[in-house]
């Protein structure tokens, strides 16, 4: 048991924070905002071709880098800190370990190899309705020679409209629940597949509808059938949710780091509104939140690494539901809090769109509800503490 | 970064959990799960005899060096035993003062010959240990200190003379480690002293403070030119300060962990509760439920990244904001406690004032949040020492 970060973890920390503070400063965030695929392709170009993050967790077989996911939590803490608009969420924490976690070998090996070149923007649509149940996977994949014919729409799908593959959920015709659901891999452009850019309350990133109308896929399209979909679908959710968690927690260290920043100059009264203990409480608040939201990201990180690695310790990799629950929870609630306090504290400025906070306000609104609100972690919490599962 | 034990923790673990099934057992069975915060003046004699059984076992200072008589074990292997201890129901430690603090002081400032004679007392379970630090014009304002102590004409023992409070177990030791003004004139940090006192004394006297409890846990300590050797100052004359700040860092060690299983055991009483008697069905206390649980989780998590970082009482980020973390939510979970019970909250177990252990946790965790540094006195120490932000104006009237 050693919970502290390495000398190499340090480096991967310091590394991406010297290109995010460069390339997703202000001014480049604003502009990402103004672009249809909410990312600068020539940044992402250079993380994926020089940086590598997209490889990081792909293993070397494949062409990746064979790092864990802590190192990826790494990176996310420090992109979401920056508000880095990029692919690099969708397709390396819910397309990544969804085809990890598939096991389909040739799938793995011609889209894994993409991904870590660097050369695939990837998403994964599951939800008919919100929500992270079974219940909420409700387009259908029909039987037909050769393959399979998909029919349904996925209502928010994270850069849905952008990314080059797709993994999508489907269940067979008349099954309810965690029967029947499948996996397939299918490539944005396939005729049928019709995408919709939302118009979104936070500009960072963007979220699409996605219909398919007669989707042929064939059976090599299949990433895992209904004896697995649900199991792989289930873990690659609790696996993207504790990758937002750390980026949730880079959200609200940044929406502290802001805040101190500007209260150290402005001044009132002949002193800095740093100086006065109503402002320092309020900051010190902040901190406990920050700094519990990333013992609850970095422990379930560690937790996703072990679910991640097929020869993974057990006893820790099946702590994965409640690890990522408790990481959502907090980073959730800790990131709003501190986007909200950083408005109040930078005072009437925080209200204008010059500034930043209302960037990481809006964000820290739009995660917490991403992959399960708080409220509805801690309903699957309770259910599980009050022994209503089996 | 790896959060699982490896093989030989967990046959160590079985070990402990053998060792304790068999131990407290017998005459000791009725201390199971006694003894905590807000039960601390029960059972004292029979705590006694029972950290001498844990002495036996070779069971007080699993942390500390094996130089100085202890285990030794990896910061694992402590968390192993801290969590069995309190999963088995340990009883509160009447040691916890001498081996969590004393010893660690010791260790760090004091000399051979101190660490020689005043250690073994720790490990077999014979000296019990009292803090002699807050004193009525010196609460969160600590420095304050206003207790005084002066060499007597030989130079061969100081003596003491001043008062104390909030002093818990005062009536039960044998020795209370006190910070005192040994430069006369002196202000704030400067001047002060570090001296070890014994307790058997006519010019000591003891008395309880009776709580809103009811119980008295608490003591005011009256020091009327009490003696001690001169060979029990620790360090030199003057550095009181700096060995009474780094005393507190040790506090935030691996009993962090001991204290949070006894965090578990109140949480899994108050959901028993809840599936009993239908406060489960409750969206309300179902979410505050999840949250408790999930709340306990990350001090956990706050805990085993201390561990992970640097052992000598220097304190991280996530060391800084443990106290007020741990408070805050302990109190919240005793006001979760009485909305769990409902309207059978209000009931006492017996007249006069006896209180069910749920009652005695939502009355007690008033105090988590003042004792041991206010969370205003937390805030003002993040925001100055962690955040860098300006401290507060110094006022002299």
């Amino acid at each position: 048991m050693e919970f502290a970060f390495t000398e190499e973890h340090l480096m991967i920390r310091d590394s991406a924070e010297r290109f995010l503070a460069q390339a997703s400063d202000s001014h480049a965030v604003r502009a990402a905002m103004n672009r249809p695929d909410a990312h600068d392709p020539e940044i992402w170009q250079r993380i994926g071709k020089e940086l590598y993050w997209p490889a990081l967790m792909v293993p070397e077989r494949f062409g990746g880098m064979g790092l864990g996911f802590v190192e990826l939590a790494i990176l996310l803490e420090q992109s979401g800190r920056y508000l880095l608009g990029s692919p690099l969420f969708a397709t390396a924490c819910l397309a990544t370990p969804a085809l990890l976690l598939g096991h389909n070998k040739l799938i793995q090996e011609h889209w894994l190899g993409t991904i870590a070149a660097g050369e695939t923007r990837a998403t994964l649509a599951f939800a008919s309705v919100p929500g992270l149940e079974a219940c909420s996977v409700q387009a259908v994949a029909a039987p037909c020679p050769g393959g399979w014919t998909l029919d349904g729409q996925y209502a928010q799908v994270i850069d849905g409209a952008s990314a080059d593959l797709l993994i999508v959920a489907a269940r067979a015709p008349d099954t309810q629940g965690e029967r029947g659901i499948s996996l397939f891999v299918l490539p944005g452009n396939t005729p049928g597949v019709v995408r919709t850019p939302l118009a979104t309350l936070d500009q960072t990133r963007r979220l699409a509808c996605i219909e398919l109308h007669d989707v042929q896929v064939s059976e090599a399209q299949q990433l895992c059938g209904p004896e697995q979909g649900w199991a792989v679908l289930r873990d690659t959710l609790l696996i993207a949710t504790i990758g937002l968690a750390a980026e949730q927690t880079g959200g609200a260290q940044q929406a502290l780091d802001l805040t101190l920043a500007y209260i150290a100059e402005r001044r009132q009264f002949k002193r800095t509104i740093a100086s006065f203990q109503a402002i320092k409480h309020r900051c010190a608040d902040m901190m406990l939140q920050v700094e519990c939201a990333r013992s609850a990201a970095y422990y379930a990180a560690c937790v996703a690494q072990e679910r991640l690695d097929p020869k993974g310790d057990a006893a820790v990799a099946q702590e994965i539901e409640q690890a990522a629950a408790t990481a959502k929870i907090h980073a959730s609630e800790a990131f709003f809090h501190c986007a909200a306090e950083s408005i109040q504290l930078h005072g009437g400025v925080g209200f204008t769109w010059e500034y930043d906070p209302h960037l990481y306000f809006k964000r820290a609104r739009a995660s917490e509800h991403l992959l399960g609100s708080p409220a509805l972690h801690r309903e699957r919490l309770a259910k599980h503490l009050l022994g209503e599962q089996p | 970064m790896k959060i699982g034990f490896s093989h030989a923790d967990e046959v160590f673990r079985k070990e402990v959990a053998q060792w304790l099934a068999e131990h407290l057992s017998g005459e000791f069975a009725p201390l199971r799960f006694r003894g905590g915060p807000g039960d601390e003046h029960s059972f004292p004699e029979e705590r006694k005899a029972w950290e001498r059984r844990l002495a036996a076992g070779a069971w007080i200072g699993v942390g500390w060096a094996r130089e100085h008589g202890g285990r030794g074990l990896s910061i694992s292997q402590q968390v192993i035993f801290h969590e069995e201890y309190a999963r088995a129901g340990g009883p509160g430690r009447m040691g916890h003062i001498g081996e969590g603090l004393v010893g660690p002081t010791l260790a760090t400032f004091g000399t051979p010959a101190q660490q020689k004679r005043l250690l073994p007392g720790i490990l077999d379970g014979s000296q019990f240990w009292c803090q002699g630090y807050s004193e009525p014009g010196a609460g969160s304002d600590l420095a304050n200190v206003q207790t005084r102590a002066k060499l007597d004409a030989t130079g061969e023992h100081w003596l003491i003379s001043g008062q104390k409070v909030w002093t818990s177990l005062a009536h039960e030791a044998d020795w209370c480690f006190v910070l005192a003004r040994t430069e006369p004139g002196s202000q704030g940090h400067h001047g002060l002293s570090f001296l070890l006192v014994p307790m058997a004394q006519d010019s000591i006297r003891v008395q309880p403070i009776q709580q809103l409890t009811g119980t008295s846990e608490f003591n005011e300590v009256f020091f009327d030119q009490a003696i001690t050797s001169a060979d029990n100052l620790i360090g030199q004359p003057g550095d009181g300060w700096k060995i009474a700040m780094a005393l507190l860092g040790f506090e935030r060690g691996v009993s962090t962990l001991g204290q949070q299983m006894q965090f578990h055991n109140e949480l899994d009483e108050i959901i028993r509760i809840a599936r009993t008697n239908g406060a489960a069905r409750d969206p309300l206390l179902r979410q505050r439920i999840a949250q408790a649980w999930s709340g306990l989780k990350v001090l956990r998590y706050n805990s085993l990244r201390m561990l992970s970082g640097p052992q000598d009482g220097s304190l991280g980020r996530e060391a800084m904001i443990y106290k007020l973390a741990w408070s805050t939510w302990h109190s919240d979970l005793g006001k979760l406690a009485m909305d769990v019970l409902g309207d059978a909250g209000e009931i006492l177990d017996a007249a006069p004032y006896q209180l069910s252990r749920l009652q005695s946790l939502f009355l007690f965790t008033r105090s988590d949040t003042i004792y041991g540094g206010s969370n205003e006195i937390q805030r003002n120490v993040i925001a100055e020492r962690a955040l860098g932000m300006p401290r507060e104006p110094r006022v002299t009237l």
